[in-house]
């Protein structure tokens, strides 16, 4: 077997750095319960920041944002605002607070806070979920890079990934997962920055190399606005393209509020040594995660264009006087003649534009030929060019593999009845690969069949952006190494804060404060290493075996998240009123409407009633109601005691943080 | 130096967490303003004007917005710090 080069690069960048997280996680071991928890709460801030950025940023953000804003448009800016805006919260809202609190878990929190096992009890299984939910879609993570990089099948790479997570989660616990979380960062955002600043070089005519100032200062955008306009397709830039305002409005408040309610994200600032730092943590958190999150609208602009033109062969013509004047007058056989749509029409005559993209039209077996990562993407279905389709007299498009007989010339066609006819449909065939609204294949027993219903003839994966990208631009083989090696680390680094949660709601919050309360020091930290070991080979089988709602994570972590801890968290601390039964109506009224609403709208079919809101948005009126139910029934009920009333007196200053105590 | 008396210090106390609560509305309120209002509410009415070369509305939804939260989260450590300070609850 030989290597290609991108596959030697990739074999060593990916040993290299798995080496590295092992060293640290060895040197990192930790022996008591305080280092295996909260890491001894001794990480500095801008490390504890990095960890954070780390541990936030999954491989949902390296590797599918960009993809999933590239064909969002301005709507992907849910996703950009919505996974930065909740540190404004933490650092404002909850970290110094939770901090000055001291123990270990949220679950912590809210059953000292509320003085209630029950609380406790839902808060762990919550943040359990929570972050199994979360952890199924990592591990699947390891095995997609692996399997697409190295040739490794998908289960062979969660296993590999696993034995790395468990190894230094398991000896290093929050101690080692945090410094090996700092190596990770460093890690993923080179391999993000680098292809960007490249890609921006290049397609800026070498004036912006810095992808935010090219995606500001350049007309990246305009042009692959008009690119779109011109192909057929919806506007880039224009607004609620895809999403209503309220639906963008709704679910960008549900993933804020929801990051600011993430278990896996709160507990980080419980490592850091001071109220003090646990503000600034926030700060340098967001600072290194807003590195690639700027980044990523760029390279969604960047990479769409190269995709979209590297497919058409589309390039910007300038129009003749002529041209021009004729269009204005409206002359249909100029307009017609050019192919060009009634939106660039309209450009033309209000003088927005004197240009137009005109199509040059490339077979598909062309395409494959010059470019030789078509054919490699192809493979695992990330990207499927189609062959022709063409409009039928009935004025249906219909796929060439539906011609009866097989062969290259049609024969007969299927005509509206499903029978074939022989009425020879007027074909739109340009030779070229057509690429249009809709979808081009429909999934049908695991292989992708022609969709007859769009002329669209590319099916191209959100992941595809990040993962394509270097080769698409031709970048060296290093490179696309790196990406691989990069994609890991942002993976393998947000299922070791998970894996690290699940291990403490069990161990910590059910096992120590709930069924055995008199465990010694070693069995609480025996019990918290056995609890990462069977949360990691839980969280693998998952990765290999996909249950339904890992593909829904956003609606059910977020949505979970903002509805049911955020709440009671935030009035714990600002409310002294508010009580014991106040937080479980409230938790329980939040979790239970927005579990219905995301089971209804994802699995039963359910109508979004609400406004149109889909169910990633929902957690937002879960969050409200469960504001509403806990306010109100605080107030219709006995004040808490007055030793929690003290407890919320002294979270609310920052002095005698000290360290954090399980007693 | 003298030691103030326990309702006095009471006094200081809530003075401040009232002068938190009025830093952190404030700075709320320009994070909500960033995006959802010009980000998500005036986008079409933002975007007649433009940063760059990009409309306004669409540049604070993909890129304004972070830079702001950003600095929203250092200038509130930052006056954290001085309030502390004065009123002598700093670590």
């Amino acid at each position: 077997m030989s290597l290609s080069p991108t596959e030697i690069w990739t074999y060593v960048l990916v040993i290299l750095s798995f080496g590295g997280y092992l060293y640290i996680g060895y040197a990192n071991r930790v022996r008591d319960t305080k280092g295996f928890y909260v890491a001894g709460q001794g990480i500095p801030p801008i490390a504890n920041g990095a960890a954070t950025a780390a541990d936030w940023m999954s491989a949902a953000s390296f590797i599918s944002m960009a993809g999933m804003i590239s064909f969002m448009g301005y709507d992907g800016a849910v996703y950009l605002m919505g996974w930065t805006g909740g540190y404004v919260l933490l650092a404002l809202l909850l970290a110094p607070y939770l901090r000055k609190f001291g123990k270990y878990t949220v679950p912590d929190f809210v059953g000292d806070r509320y003085y209630s096992h029950v609380a406790r009890t839902v808060a762990a299984i919550c943040a359990i979920f929570v972050s199994f939910t979360y952890v199924a879609g990592q591990m699947r993570g390891v095995g997609i890079v692996f399997s697409r990089y190295l040739k490794v099948d998908i289960t062979v790479g969660v296993i590999i990934g696993m034995a790395i997570v468990a190894f230094f989660a398991i000896i290093g616990g929050m101690k080692g997962i945090t410094w090996t979380q700092v190596a990770q960062y460093c890690v993923l955002i080179c391999a993000y920055l680098i292809p960007a600043f490249f890609l921006s070089t290049r397609l800026t005519d070498n004036v912006w190399p810095v992808p935010q100032l090219a995606f500001t200062f350049s007309d990246l955008a305009p042009r692959l606005d008009a690119l779109q306009v011109d192909l057929g397709l919806k506007e880039y830039i224009l607004p609620f393209t895809g999403k209503s305002m309220i639906d963008v409005l709704c679910i960008t408040i549900a993933l804020m509020v929801g990051t600011a309610g993430l278990p896996h994200v709160i507990v980080r600032f419980y490592t850091v040594p001071s109220v003090r730092s646990a503000r600034y943590s926030a700060g340098w958190a967001l600072v290194f995660i807003g590195l690639l999150y700027t980044t990523a609208p760029a390279i969604a602009v960047i990479a769409k264009y190269n995709l979209l033109t590297t497919l058409t062969g589309a390039a910007r013509q300038e129009l003749t006087q002529e041209q021009i004047a004729a269009i204005r007058e409206g002359d249909a056989a100029q307009i017609a003649s050019m192919g060009l749509g009634e939106k660039t029409v309209k450009a033309i005559q209000e003088g927005e534009r004197t240009w137009y993209f005109s199509p040059n039209p490339i077979s598909a077996e062309q395409l494959r030929q010059n470019n030789r990562w078509i054919p490699a993407w192809e493979t695992p279905k990330l990207l499927v060019i189609g062959s022709d389709k063409g409009l039928g007299e009935d004025g249906q498009v219909y796929p060439q593999s539906e011609l009866v007989g097989g062969t290259q010339q049609p024969v007969a066609w299927l005509g509206k009845d499903g029978k074939p006819t022989d009425v020879r449909p007027t074909w739109m065939r340009d030779g070229g690969v057509t690429i249009a609204p809709g979808d081009a294949f429909r999934v049908k027993d695991d292989r992708l069949k022609p969709n007859p219903e769009s002329q669209n003839e590319v099916y191209i994966d959100n992941d595809i952006i990040v993962l394509s990208t270097p080769e698409v631009a031709k970048l060296p083989p290093f490179i696309v190494g790196l990406v691989a090696a990069g994609g890991l680390a942002a993976a393998l680094s947000t299922a070791s804060g998970l894996l690290l949660v699940i291990s403490s709601s069990f161990s910590h919050d059910i096992f120590y404060r709930l069924i055995k309360p008199d465990a010694s020091e070693q069995q609480r930290l025996l019990v918290g290493r056995v609890v990462i070991l069977l949360a990691v080979i839980i969280a693998g089988l998952l990765g290999i075996f996909p249950p339904a709602f890992v593909a829904q994570v956003v609606a059910y972590a977020f949505g979970l998240a903002a509805s049911s801890f955020f709440p009671i968290i935030i009035l714990g601390i600002f409310d002294k009123r508010t009580n014991n039964y106040g937080a479980i109506a409230g938790m329980s009224v939040g979790l239970i409407f927005t579990i219905a609403y995301i089971l209804g709208a994802k699995t039963f079919g359910m109508p979004l009633w609400f406004f149109g809101v889909s169910a990633e948005g929902i957690g937002t009126l879960g969050a409200i109601l469960n504001f509403i139910v806990a306010f109100i029934v605080s107030h219709l009920t006995p004040p808490p005691p007055k030793e929690i009333q003290d407890l919320v007196e002294s979270v609310r200053v920052p002095r005698g943080a000290g360290t954090a105590s399980a007693h | 130096m003298e030691v103030p008396t326990s309702s006095q210090s009471q006094e200081r106390m809530q003075e401040y967490w009232r002068k938190n609560i009025t830093l952190i509305a404030v700075l709320l309120g320009i994070w909500a303003l960033v995006s959802y209002v010009l980000g998500i509410l005036l986008v079409r009415g933002m975007n007649t004007f433009e940063i760059g070369q990009l409309p306004a509305g669409f540049w604070f939804a993909q890129q304004g917005s972070i830079y702001v939260f950003v600095v929203l989260i250092f200038v509130y450590a930052n006056r954290m710090d001085k309030l502390d300070k004065e009123y002598d609850v700093h670590e």
